[in-house]
């Protein structure tokens, strides 16, 4: 357990810096963000000058191991372009997508148990396959596609739902949810028929088990026999693809935010790249960096919690 | 300098995340959901010169003859209305005096910033801080009456010595290249609390016009230190918050000197994606469109009982720009054959569904010394032949170099096939902004470019300046535009006439069109600006119901 610790935090703190430094490397631009805040009539001199006070002169290196200091004392420094911190600000666009991301998981695991589930036990049958082709379809619909679909129906010509935007859920909670649930839908339905084809087969794997043919000769149904016997085994790859999930919900959240217009840290990430505002990108880098480890550093720490026998080869047979 | 192309690096680093990222997960196998939309860019770009000088106003030369700063019809009583407001281009920062970038003076000038002077729809400059306003026989001296019990958000008494201190601080603090429309103020003394002297090197009917621009914004002498988080000014509306990228919230001023205007609160919000902002207004998130992106999409607002169309004037001319300096275009010839090949008015149909005026030179229906020149190269394919022939370029390649902005996408293949049938072929490159302003607005390597000029009163920066991009060299209108500037605002209206005159007569390049002010909004919003002739949206005179 110690061990997976440690190599965890030492993978950790490698891809963060490598993560970190090659945006830095791709990003670095001299002058650039002077002579963006100058605008496009700015003189040679005035550049150079305002490049000096920024110290945006240095060296490459120099510049990027005193950003790597100041984020090691927590401090992720002042934006060249718009003057403000940018510590608070990537809390607040994380806190944003974090409640999007969280809810979208929450919409996905629902919607996939149920379905995969049905899908698995009628497999034989036309529901299951009517289930089967309706993941299929799920999964080949880009997030994007879904969030139109979704703001057309139910904003536009329903009116049933405001159709973007985002309020904090601690001002006004049910505004917070009626302008949360068509971005949870639009992410969480599309990752929902993927886990689906993850729990189907999960299941359908489970199913030729002997365990499960003892458990139905007691008398159970196949769905009892299922939830009460399969459905632990069935849950370890299906966690799997649930960690993986988190990690692509992240990265496709940029997508759902520029179509809802939700102020969260994808289209913070987008506007910082293009307006080159390097230190805001790289602070945005290292927080995501981090989530992806810490969630794949959870997801394996579920999975000693539901198989015990994940925790003595963990602990490399020192049980 | 701008070498990579940022749009570019975005997906590089969207991709090296991304890599990362699923690098970093146990054993993943999964793929980035969805395609990730390219980022939207600017439709009105503004190429401010290396010069920066704008054209004058013809203010009245006795001011107290005009009128007062509130607007001709009554305004609206004070209410508890709420208003929000959809806006494309969000701010990059709140400090306009170190950041450019046309989203900040769009929301805060005049709504929470004041300047002595600013203009009326018409474009004539009007009082604002300044009651009134004198100048001396040599023009070079002018003489501010301010208002009385004017009070800064942060108490502060609006006083002749924050005037001066506003003035000078441009000079020595402000960092943006637009600071050096104030290098021609030789001395500013404040007389008294309410009288002011502002002294210029040399006479400028320009520098009162650039006084209604954000370097004329006025600033309190203890309000300035953290403008980056807390604008402080003397406008109607206070300024509560901002969500970078989202919105940005502004509140009445219960202390405001002047009329309070209507609405109590007004959001401010940004879109990235223009259906995004059509869809919150047709579900009534949102009851203004400031300016509509997508001119095709407006029969979604035809509904008059739901919704209204402004369809007014801006101070942008759509420019089918043309190298005067190097290449084929250098050719009179040339240029006049590439004018008359053109249909104007098709081009203006396809591209932007008709909105938006015809011109024939470079100026904006508000300017003073607007005549109507749309006429002087009628869409005629034969005589552009003839001119090719006579200047010997009857098989002539061009390119033409687009910027990333939808009007020039737009625009680009009714031009190339017009151009095609009198025998030009045309070589078109999309480019991203940075290469373009790299490319073209600073090497001048082009020979054709589709820019939107937004920046009010322009004319000298485009044409009185050798070295800008469009390297129009023309000693007899670069005399007449300082003459202008020094001389009486009568004077500077017939020699800018000339001027627009000479360069329809050079074809220095083809206006293809005035830029609309293009707003939708609820049925029930009133006090919209009819036309768009500041760098400011007003939001002081809206009122709801």
């Amino acid at each position: 357990m110690v061990w997976r610790i440690l190599r965890r935090l030492l993978i950790l703190v490698i891809s963060t810096a490598a993560a970190s430094f090659l945006t830095f490397w791709v990003l670095f631009d001299g002058c650039g963000p002077a002579r963006t805040r100058l605008g496009i009539g700015a003189t040679e001199d005035s550049v150079a000058q305002l490049c000096r006070e920024l110290g945006l002169d240095r060296s490459m290196a120099s510049q990027y191991l005193d950003w790597a200091g100041g984020i090691l004392h927590g401090d992720f420094g002042v934006s060249y372009i718009s003057g403000r911190a940018l510590g608070p600000q990537i809390l607040d666009q994380l806190s944003v997508t974090l409640w999007l991301v969280a809810g979208a998981m929450v919409v996905a695991v629902l919607l996939a148990v149920p379905w995969g589930l049905f899908s698995a036990l009628f497999h034989r049958r036309i529901w299951g396959t009517l289930l089967s082709a309706g993941s299929q379809i799920g999964v080949a619909v880009p997030a994007f596609l879904a969030a139109i679909l979704l703001v057309l129906l139910f904003s536009v010509h329903l009116g049933w739902l405001p159709p973007n935007g985002y309020q904090v859920p601690g001002a006004d909670f049910g505004g917070f949810l009626s302008h949360m649930v068509l971005p949870w839908l639009a992410l969480g339905i599309v990752q929902a028929a993927v886990l689906a084809r993850y729990v189907r087969s999960a299941v359908l794997d489970e199913s030729g088990q002997d365990y499960l043919r003892t458990a139905r000769s007691k008398g159970l149904t196949r769905l009892d026999a299922l939830v009460r016997h399969g459905l632990r085994n069935a849950s370890i790859p299906v966690l799997t693809v649930i960690g993986v999930q988190l990690v692509t919900i992240l990265v496709g959240a940029v997508v759902v935010e520029y179509v809802f217009a939700i102020p969260g840290i994808g289209a913070g990430l987008a506007d910082a790249a293009k307006r080159q505002d390097l230190l805001n990108v790289q602070g945005i880098v290292v927080v995501l960096v981090v989530i992806a480890l810490v969630v794949s550093f959870l997801v394996d720490l579920a999975y000693t919690l539901i198989d015990p026998r994940m925790r003595t080869t963990a602990d490399g047979g020192r049980a | 300098m701008f070498r990579t192309p940022s749009l570019r690096r975005a997906g590089l680093v969207t991709a090296a995340l991304a890599l990362l990222l699923t690098a970093c997960s146990a054993g993943s196998t999964a793929e980035p959901s969805g395609t990730q939309p390219s980022a939207t860019q600017p439709s009105a770009t503004q190429p401010t010169g290396t010069q920066g000088s704008a054209a004058p106003t013809t203010a009245p030369a006795d001011p107290s003859e005009t009128d007062p700063a509130s607007p001709s019809s009554t305004p609206a009583p004070a209410s508890d209305a709420a208003l929000a407001v959809g806006f494309v281009l969000a701010p990059e920062s709140l400090d306009f005096t170190q950041v450019d970038g046309a989203a900040i003076p769009q929301a805060l000038l005049v709504n929470v910033y004041e300047g002595l002077v600013k203009v009326d729809d018409n474009g004539t400059i009007v009082p604002a801080l300044a009651k009134s306003w004198t100048v001396s026989p040599d023009r070079k001296t002018y003489t501010f009456q301010l208002q009385e019990g004017v009070r800064f958000s942060n108490g502060d008494p609006f006083t002749a010595e924050d005037a001066v201190f506003s003035i000078n601080r441009v000079k020595t603090d402000w960092k943006i290249s637009v600071k050096a429309k104030m290098d021609i103020v030789a001395k500013a003394v404040a007389v008294s609390d309410t009288e002011l002297t502002v002294t210029l090197k040399r006479p400028s009917n320009n520098w009162l016009y650039d006084m209604t621009s954000r370097v004329g914004a006025m600033f309190s002498t203890d309000g300035v230190a953290d403008l980056a988080d807390k604008p402080i000014g003397t406008g109607p509306y206070v300024f509560v918050s901002y969500t970078p990228g989202d919105r940005m919230v502004l509140e009445r001023n219960d202390g405001y000197w002047g009329t309070p205007p209507a609405v109590k609160t007004v959001t401010l919000r940004y879109f990235k994606d223009p259906n995004a902002m059509n869809n919150a207004l047709l579900t009534g998130d949102i009851q203004v469109i400031s300016s509509v992106q997508t001119p095709e999409s407006i029969s979604q607002f035809s509904d008059t009982s739901r919704f209204q169309v402004i369809d007014g004037t801006s101070t942008g001319e759509v420019l089918l720009t043309l190298n005067n300096g190097s290449g084929a275009t250098a050719d009179l010839k040339v240029r006049q054959a590439i004018s008359y090949a053109l249909d104007r008015k098709a081009i203006l149909d396809i591209a932007w569904s008709g909105y938006g005026t015809l011109i024939g030179s470079h100026e904006a229906p508000t300017d003073p010394w607007f005549t109507d020149l749309s006429g002087a190269y009628p869409f005629d394919p034969e005589k552009a032949k003839e001119l090719l022939k006579e200047a010997g370029k009857e098989n002539l390649t061009l390119r033409l170099t687009l910027p990333p902005v939808p009007y020039a996408t737009a625009a680009a293949p009714l031009i190339i096939s017009q151009l095609a049938d009198v025998g030009i072929t045309v070589k078109d490159t999309a480019v991203t902004f940075d290469t373009w302003i790299q490319q073209v607005l600073i090497n001048a390597d082009y020979d054709m470019t589709i820019i939107n000029h937004v920046e009010p009163r322009d004319l000298a920066t485009l044409w009185g300046d050798p070295t800008y991009y469009t390297r129009y060299d023309n000693p007899e209108v670069q005399r007449l535009l300082v003459a202008g500037d020094e001389g009486t605002p009568e004077q500077q209206v017939t020699d800018y006439r000339k001027v627009v005159q000479i360069l329809s007569d050079d074809a220095a390049s083809v206006w293809l069109w005035s830029f609309p002010n293009l707003v939708v909004a609820a049925a029930d919003v009133r006090g919209l600006a009819q036309n768009a002739v500041s760098e400011s949206f007003d939001l002081t005179t809206l009122s709801v119901g």
